[in-house]
Formats: C-alpha cells, structure tokens, sequence
C-alpha cells in the first residue's frame, strides 16, 4: 500500500532508516550468542594449557600425555640418542621428505634441523635432550609408536610412516614431520604445553 | 477502565514468586546486610571475595564442598594463574581416574566435593536460599530487596544466641535466622578464628559476610556479565521503543486525524 | 479463502510468473502480511505477536540449550551448571529460555483475557478460540516437562505431584500414571520422555500457530468495537481496515519493544525472582522440600485443584452418587480440567448477541470479577492448603465456574446492551477524528 509522500519526506525517510539500522543492529546481537554458544565452552578452553610435571620422565623413555583430545610425546633423549640424532642431521635438509621444522615455537619458515626440533634444555642438562611432539602421524592422524622404524624413531604402523629421532618423516606416506606444539619450561622439571 | 488490568497484571508479576514463601516455622529473623553486589549496579568486593575464600578454605570446606565451582574461575577474585595453580595444589586433593589415585588439585580441576559428614553442598547455596518472602506471599520484599541468598547465609552464620538441646541424640544450637529455629550445624566461627592478610578485622558478623559475599559469586560467578548485559540490552532496547514508537506515529498520522492537527 | 476482499498478488515478471504458476508462495506470504486488519485496533491487539516472538525466543534458546544439556538422572543438574559457568554466554541463554516462559504466559493470559472481554471467541471465531485453547494446554505441558528437566528438587517433586494427578482416575489412574512415569516414581526414564516431549511439542504449537493464524485471517480479526468490517466491495472493506504490513506491524513491534525493556530488566537484574529457590538443589528421592508450588502461571488452577476436599458438600453428593468413584482427589483433578474446558466452552455458553464487552453494561463488572477471582486463585494457590485459605479457594473456584455457566448464560438473556457504532470507520474516526485524505462525507 503506497502512502502519499508529504512535505517532511525526507525526515521522515531518515527516521525509517535509523529505526531500520536499530532493528538490524539489534537481530546481529541476538545472532551472535547464538553461534558464540558453540564455540569451545571455558572448561575446555582452560585445558588448551596444561602443565606437566617431567621429573619422572628418565633418559631414553617417553611420557604420552593427553593434551587438546590428542596424545603428546614427550622423549627424554639419551646422550647415545642425541649423538645419533645429530648424525642423522649431517645428512642434511635435501635427504628430507619435508624440509621445514614444524615447529610452532619458531617461524614457520625454519628449517628442520636436529637443534629446531628439540626444547632447549634446562639448566644443567645437555642441548637436545627433551623433545616434544604431537603424537599424531602426519600421514592419516594414527598413533605412531616409540622406538620403532627404520631410524631409531616413531613408526606409524597403519601406513608404514618411518620418523627418525628428532620426528622428521623419512620413509612411507606421511607428507610431514610430527608438528610440535607451544611448549615451554616452567621450571625445572615442569613442562607447559599451549 | 482497562488500566486496571495493567495493573492486575503488574500485579501478577510481583505476585508470582509466592512461591518462594517456603513454610518455615518459626520467627526467622534475616538481616538485610547492605553487599556490595546487590542492585542492578552492584559490583564485587574482590578484597571481600578474597577473604570470604579464606573463610571457607580455613573453615566450611572441613565440612561442606563446592562440587560445581572450577578452581580455574579463583582467578576472577584477581588471582594470578601461579596463584590460583599453588592455592589449588596446597588447600586440594583430587581422585584421579586416570591415575586411579588422588594427586594435588590443578586449576581445571574444580572444588572437591565433600560428604564426609553429610554437609550439603555450598556451590550453589546462595542461590537455593531466600532471605526475603512475602508480605502475604506478594513478593514484594524479594522485588525490594533482592532474593536474598547471600543475607540468608550470613544471617544464619551470625545468629547463633548459645542455646543447645538434645534431640534423638543430635545436639541442636539455637539459631535465629534457621527455620524452626534449631539448626544441627555447630556455630563454625569463632572471633579471630582467621587472620585476614588485608588486617580486616575478623569478627563473626564480619567473617559471616565475608563468606556469604564468597559463596554469592560461587553460586552465580557471571552476575556482574549478566547485569552488564542487562544494562546494555535495556538501554538498546529503549532506544529501539522510542525510534518504534516515533516511526508508528508518523505511520499512522496520514489515518489520524487529531494526530495530524498537531 | 472468503475473507476481507482486498488487493491479491499479481505476479509481474517471467521470473514471477514461473514460480507463481508452481508454487504460489509469494502470493500466500503477501496475502498473509497484507491482510485487511480493523483499524481501530487497540493496544490489547499486541500481544499476539509477542507470543509468537515468545515461541521463536523459546525454540531458538531451547535448541541452543540442547547442545549442551544432558538428559540423565546423575548428569542434568551438573549439565545445567555447566551451561551457566562454562558455556559462551550459556547463562543468559538459560535465563532467557527461563524467564521466556513466563512472559509466554504473562502474554498468554492476557490474550485469552481479551479475547474473553471482546467476545472474540463468538461466532463465527470458535475455531480459532478452540485451537487457541489447545495451544495453551500444549504450553502447559511444556512448560510442565520443561521445568523438570533441570532436575532440582522442584522439578522433582512437582513431576512427582502433577502425574499423581492421573493416578486419580478411577480403576486404570495406577497404571497410567506408571506409564507416564516408566515406572514406579520419577526416574530417569520419566527424565529422557519429558525431554524428548519438551523439544517436540513446541513444534506442534507452531504448526497449530499457523492453523490459529489461518482460521482469524479467514473469519478477520475481531475489534474493540465487536462489529464486522464491512465486505460488500473492496472499496467499503478499506475504510475499516488498514493492510497489516507495516501498520500493525510496526504498531506490534514498537509494543514488543517496549515489553523487551521490561523483559529484559528481569532476565539482567533478578532472572531468579520467579523461579524456586529449591531448584538449586539437585533432585533427591529421599526429601521432600517443605512447600511444594507450582511455578506462578500454573497457580490458579494448582488452586483450584486444591480446592475441593472431602468437606466440601459438592464433592460429598458427587462420591456418593457415583458410588464413591468420584472421591475429592479425582473431583479436584476435573475441576482443574473442568476450569479450563469452561473456557473453551465460552463460545457457546455466551447467550449474548452482543460481541464486546464494550457495550455490556452489566457483563463488564461479572468480568471484572473474573480478573480479580483469577488473580485471587493465583494467590491462593501459593498459600499453604489452610484456613482461611481453603475457604476462599473454595469460593474464588466456585466464582470461575459460575462465570462461565451461570452467569455468561443469563447475562445474554437479561442484559440490555448499550448502542454499538454502525462500523468501524465510525469507531476509529470518533476516536481519532477524520483523516484529511478521507472523502467520505460525514453522515
């Protein structure tokens, strides 16, 4: 139904647009709760950050702990592991299925030698004896195993994913190595990851 | 003639809550202690939450749980994360299912329960008690004055006069804001009984607030987002009636002809 | 549909035309939003829309909710505090679908009211009353399972108290009232089937929404006034009426707003005035809390219920005609029943030729009446059964069945109405004066 246009058109129409823009300002704020609600809810939230207390974690074994639904290796290398390690990094970045770190505490850009792979250690221990890795194979997201594979590493054994001992994919499907997650030391013997 | 049916509807609405007159023997005597969070602009004490904490950790938690409350949400009293991670790990102990053994609480973990002796549990308290009823079951004083929660369990804290008797081989302790009177709880505070860091002084009226103000915000930790959200939807809202209100007017002017004239 | 005659869709382009010939959705919506409504509408005309913005607000939280609600005997409580600590503004999700539920019935009420003192549930608008009434019977069970859920010590023991009312009836009351509870008492299995009922009822409110809508776009709205728009040619129908896109719209929407304010306030400032303390506590088998009530909407019929004991007289003739089938636990659970089915009655126990109560000099005060004995009966429901609280229960029950078959019957008969307006126009143009634009000249 058309309404004849009268003197204070103008006002008019500017009122209809303001009272318009309330109505759409005020649907957007009933909307948004209503997807914000899905979004992860506090309690999950607070375990997007975890503490872990490594102390019993002794050289040449691994402590799998569950952090964000997924498990986490963290290895304890032995000094024979780490020397092992590096000689594997002497075969240099080309005889690497993937060339990059992975490592979400460096740029993304950062190549994946031994020394970017591992946590840097805490007071009074050697370089390169803790690393700590999300234990999820890159490949189809399996659970690799501990001492396995052909390189003294992880190996996944849905699809045959061979990782050496820094977690750098070397053999088999996988396209990646094991990313590694925000990992920091608290103190001592107590490890944050996220 | 039809005002009055806006009226009987007003009415109904301070009427409804009626049923929150529960029966309650006795003369219950409820004092209207004047909190920090009541009204719609009312924030927390976080220096009352911090030594209502206090109270509860060095006396009710002997007896009483706070199952629902995330030890993680400590930090909304101004709590840093060490702090909250070395409270939890120094006052708790939690069972671990995973460990099948119980190990020092963590913040995500929450406030143990507690049924050692049959306490109830205090999450939730401040909300699951009413201080303020009637009168005649209009719900005029809960309007006026708030549900009362909070008052109900200071009040109760507060209001042992000394008296016991025997009953069935419970002792019971007089009590002034209980209903019936009677309550089996021991008068929990004592003069002095903790040492509050701010130097406050730590009388039983003054603990008694202190831990009612604590147990408020664990019942209802979002009160201050949720009045927030209140005031900013209220004021929106407003202005959306007016604007409503003005864009009707001239809507219908063309059909009215009085509203035309001016 | 034989309603008001007024401009229909005419599809324009190809484009229109083609999904025209197919499914002519375009032109149902248009006729729906461009219905010829009365146009001296007042401002009890609102409240229609603010149920079915209730409705919407209920499904809309409610669904939400379900994403983080568990259904389970050990699990509901824990869930619902979950919901108000943990979830992204889950706490002012809960007290919305809370607090929802009684503005439904605030609004509800009012609109059954007005319909009562306009006579909109008159010929030829039964229909749309009838199903009306059904609506608020589903509401009512909703509202009733929905309360349970949270599994505090009142949703408990109210389940507990409401499908003992059907252990009333006579010889098979035992076993149904097992079958609606899948057990001997409130368990979780009563828990899973009000859930499930809870989320699916709303939907058969909606659909029985749009059947109401449709049976008063058939008949037309009924007005302050009670008189019919006049349907002799569209040029007559369009001095009573306006299209209700975007009069009554934006007329309804600025009510709902200002309502909203209110609203909102309650749900910001006191969401737990209305509600039950008790509810904080979790569920216990074991203890009964001290006062068992209802939640308010339910009170006048809660009293009612209460109202006929074994002394009263009425109950006492009734038990020994039949034989003491009928004893004052059953007779109470038909009077409540029977309280409501006296509402869906109205159409046909109203003698009166006259439609509204505008023009009924003796019927206004008898409805007064009505308002006042249904806040009274909201009251007493409240109050613990006692004298003299059963007393007046007793007299504000007899009052509302009295209403309905005694006086709405004679008032019909004996009443001299006053002069009602020829039409609408005539209504609208007393109050608001003649429009500029109008050309009709005054009689």
């Amino acid at each position: 139904m058309s309404h004849a246009e009268d003197h204070e058109g103008t006002r008019r129409d500017f009122l209809y647009y303001v009272a318009g823009g309330a109505g759409v300002v005020a649907t957007g704020a009933a909307v948004w709760p209503l997807i914000n609600q899905m979004n992860p809810s506090a309690d999950v939230q607070a375990l997007s950050s975890i503490r872990q207390d490594v102390s019993g974690v002794e050289p040449g074994t691994q402590l799998t702990v569950k952090w964000l639904g997924k498990p986490v290796f963290i290895r304890h290398r032995t000094g024979a592991e780490i020397q092992e390690a590096q000689q594997q990094d002497e075969e240099g970045l080309a005889a690497l299925p993937d060339p990059l770190a992975r490592n979400a505490n460096l740029n993304a850009d950062a190549p994946a030698t031994d020394a970017n792979r591992v946590m840097p250690s805490p007071e009074g221990e050697a370089p390169g004896a803790w690393i700590v890795q999300m234990g999820v194979c890159t490949h189809l997201g399996c659970v690799p195993l501990g001492d396995a594979g052909d390189f003294g590493g992880w190996f996944c054994p849905c699809h045959g994913s061979h990782y050496d001992l820094a977690g750098r994919i070397r053999k088999g499907p996988a396209p990646e190595n094991l990313p590694i997650p925000p990992v920091e030391w608290v103190d001592a013997t107590t490890i944050k990851l996220g | 003639m039809f005002k009055k049916l806006a009226i009987g509807a007003a009415f109904a609405l301070a009427l409804a809550p009626a049923s929150t007159f529960a029966a309650g023997g006795g003369e219950q005597h409820i004092e209207d202690f004047a909190f920090s969070f009541e009204g719609p602009f009312g924030t927390w004490d976080q220096h009352q939450l911090q030594r209502g904490l206090q109270v509860y950790t060095e006396v009710c938690a002997a007896c009483h749980g706070l199952r629902y409350v995330p030890l993680r949400d400590l930090e909304a009293l101004g709590y840093s994360e060490e702090q909250v991670i070395a409270y939890s790990a120094e006052n708790f102990e939690v069972f671990d299912p995973e460990l099948d053994d119980f190990r020092p609480a963590i913040p995500t973990d929450h406030f143990p329960a507690n049924d050692a002796v049959g306490a109830p549990d205090l999450s939730l308290m401040a909300k699951a008690r009413a201080g303020f009823h009637g009168p005649y079951g209009l719900g005029i004083n809960q309007l006026v004055k708030g549900m009362g929660g909070a008052e109900y369990i200071a009040s109760l804290l507060d209001g042992y006069t000394g008296k016991e008797k025997e009953e069935a081989g419970t002792i019971l302790y007089e009590n002034t804001a209980f209903p019936g009177g009677w309550i089996s709880m021991a008068p929990p505070l004592a003069e002095d009984q903790v040492e509050f860091a701010d130097g406050h002084p730590a009388t039983v009226e003054a603990m008694s607030e202190d831990v009612s103000a604590f147990l408020m915000w664990a019942a209802e930790p979002k009160m201050m987002d949720r009045k927030n959200a209140g005031f900013v939807g209220v004021l929106f809202l407003t202005v959306l009636s007016v604007l409503l209100y003005l864009v009707n007017k001239r809507l219908w002017a063309p059909h009215k002809g009085k509203a035309r004239k001016d | 549909m034989s309603g008001i005659p007024h401009d229909h869709y005419e599809p324009k382009t190809n484009g229109e035309k083609w999904l025209n010939s197919r499914l002519p959705i375009v032109g149902l919506l248009y006729d729906t939003l461009m219905i010829p409504t009365p146009k001296n509408l007042n401002w009890w005309w609102i409240w229609g829309i603010v149920l079915a913005f209730c409705l919407a607000l209920q499904i809309v939280t409610g669904i939400v909710l379900v994403m983080h609600y568990t259904p389970n005997e050990h699990l509901a409580f824990a869930s619902i505090e979950h919901i108000m600590r943990n979830v992204n503004g889950g706490y002012m999700l809960r007290y919305l679908h809370m607090n929802g539920a009684s503005l439904f019935f605030v609004a509800v009420y009012i609109h059954m009211f007005r319909g009562l003192y306009y006579g909109s549930y008159k010929a030829p608008r039964e229909i749309t009353w009838i199903i009306g009434m059904l609506i608020y019977l589903m509401m009512m069970g909703t509202a009733f399972m929905g309360y349970v859920l949270p599994w505090g010590q009142m949703s408990f023991w109210g389940a507990t108290v409401i499908t003992g009312l059907f252990g009333a009836i006579p010889f098979v009351g035992g076993a149904i009232e097992t079958w609606l509870l899948g057990g001997p008492a409130v368990s979780n299995a009563t828990l899973n089937r009000f859930f499930s009922l809870h989320y699916l009822l709303p939907f058969v409110i909606a659909a029985l929404v749009i059947v109401h809508i449709w049976a008063f776009h058939t008949t037309g709205n009924n007005n302050p006034t009670g008189v019919e728009v006049r349907r002799g040619s569209k040029a007559e129908a369009e001095k009573d009426t306006l299209p209700f896109w975007p009069y009554f719209v934006i007329k309804d929407l600025f009510a709902l707003a200002v309502i909203l304010v209110v609203f909102w306030a309650v749900v910001g400032f006191m969401p737990n005035y209305l509600g039950h303390p008790d509810n904080y506590i979790e569920a216990n088998p074991l203890v009964t809390p001290a006062h068992i009530v209802p939640e308010w909407y339910f009170l006048p019929f809660y009293a009612i219920l209460r109202a006929f004991t074994g002394e009263v007289w009425v109950v006492q003739i009734a038990s020994f005609v039949t034989g003491g089938i009928i004893d004052a636990k059953f007779f109470g659970v038909i009077a409540m029943f029977g309280a409501i089915l006296a509402m869906a009655l109205a159409p046909w126990l109203d003698t009166s030729t006259v439609r509204s109560g505008k023009y009924r000099p003796m019927f206004k005060w008898w409805f007064y009446l009505l308002i006042i004995d249904f806040f009274a009966l909201m009251w007493l429901g409240a109050m613990p059964a006692e004298e003299p609280y059963a007393t007046f229960s007793l007299i504000a029950s007899a009052y509302w069945f009295a209403y309905f078959f005694v006086i709405l019957p004679i008032l019909g008969v004996i009443e001299k109405p006053l002069a009602q307006p020829e039409t609408i126009e005539e209504d609208f143009n007393a109050h608001y004066g003649k429009a500029d634009a109008e050309a009709t000249p005054a009689e």
